[in-house]
């Protein structure tokens, strides 16, 4: 890295990009190929995860749906809070 | 038990010839007999990068026709005892190659006691690509650090995974290994280039070495050696680890990190 590099300070690298540009497409199309989505189970056990560090919440309370429309693939996610007298 | 390696990628140009080359001879300098088959029907190389070229009397497809004994085809290498190469056809015909006929072929090498089956693979994923896959045992992935290479790497593990004979027939899974190849440690360095570490966080398979980018690789080319012959060279003794690697050997990475330079380059250079 040249001198002149280090005062224009830290610029996103060609190949952070490249990573990054990758890790999309890449999940992307093994949703594709590699029969359907299989990774939704897990994302909706991790959201729960992460929802029950801030909130107590039942196994019913996340709901993560997928739908195909017109080309355009839409994730949906619901999340039901318990009632605020039952938060305390 | 004779094993059966594919080198494969997706991508052309990656370095799949020169790779089967040098992983064959490997293993034949380790004792090994090894038959290393070209599976690019109407594009043949392997034969120039072995350096074989001007021996091809029968090919791969006239023994999958019955044209010519196995025997006959199998070029045997006079540098390395028990290497031998079976070239691909220059027939433009694109269906010479059959299930049945690949099958019969390899099965008879096996017979013949070779211990480890090369099978250098087209790019693209058409037939010759799918026929080259199909019965492997291990698979060697190649792939360059640049997006095209790596996202069509990723296309060929999921091939690998799900429309190989091991796949269909629910059978143990292809092992697969990971090759980088034109690897330049100065650019990961720089972050011009994704690092290795990079490449295996996306295709999370193993690693089975890390080729330099090399001028020894064009130099080997040219004279019909594999690489890994040319052992004072980076890219050769980085196959020669691979090699070891693939025989189940620890072998520390070499050439992954960038040369220090020295107060006068660091001063002036770039």
């Amino acid at each position: 890295m040249s001198l002149l590099n280090f005062f224009r300070g830290k610029r996103e690298t060609s190949a952070k990009l490249a990573k990054e540009r990758l890790q999309i497409i890449i999940a992307h199309e093994r949703a594709q190929t590699r029969g359907g989505h299989d990774f939704l189970p897990m994302l909706e056990k991790e959201l729960l995860e992460v929802i029950r560090r801030y909130v107590a919440v039942s196994d019913e309370a996340v709901k993560v749906k997928l739908d195909r429309e017109d080309g355009v693939e839409v994730l949906e996610l619901n999340i039901i809070l318990p009632d605020s007298e039952a938060r305390d | 038990m004779t094993k059966i390696l594919v080198v494969t990628s997706g991508k052309g140009g990656v370095g799949k010839t020169t790779t089967s080359a040098s992983i064959a001879t490997g293993l034949a300098l380790r004792g090994n007999k090894v038959a290393v088959i070209d599976f690019d029907v109407g594009l043949r190389n392997l034969d120039l990068i072995m350096g074989v070229e001007r021996r091809v009397v029968y090919d791969f497809v006239n023994v999958v026709n019955g044209e010519a004994s196995l025997n006959q085809a199998l070029i045997k290498d006079k540098r390395v005892e028990g290497l031998y190469v079976l070239a691909a056809s220059q027939t433009k015909d694109k269906d010479a190659l059959t299930e049945e006929g690949v099958k019969k072929v390899l099965d008879d090498l096996k017979a013949d006691g070779f211990d480890y089956i090369v099978c250098d693979s087209p790019a693209g994923i058409e037939k010759g690509a799918q026929l080259a896959m199909y019965f492997a045992d291990e698979a060697i992935v190649v792939s360059n650090p640049e997006v095209s290479s790596v996202r069509d790497s990723d296309r060929m593990l999921g091939l690998l995974a799900s429309k190989s004979h091991r796949a269909i027939n629910n059978l143990p899974p292809i092992k697969q290994h990971l090759l980088v190849t034109r690897y330049s440690p100065t650019r990961a360095d720089a972050g011009e280039m994704m690092s290795v570490e990079d490449m295996l966080e996306i295709l999370a398979v193993p690693l089975l070495g890390v080729i330099p980018e090399s001028p020894a690789v064009l130099n080997a080319s040219n004279a019909g050696q594999p690489v890994i012959m040319d052992k004072e060279s980076d890219a050769g003794q980085a196959y020669e680890d691979a090699v070891a690697r693939l025989l189940g050997e620890e072998r520390p990475l070499r050439f992954i990190t960038a040369e220090k330079k020295g107060l006068f380059s660091r001063l002036f250079g770039k």
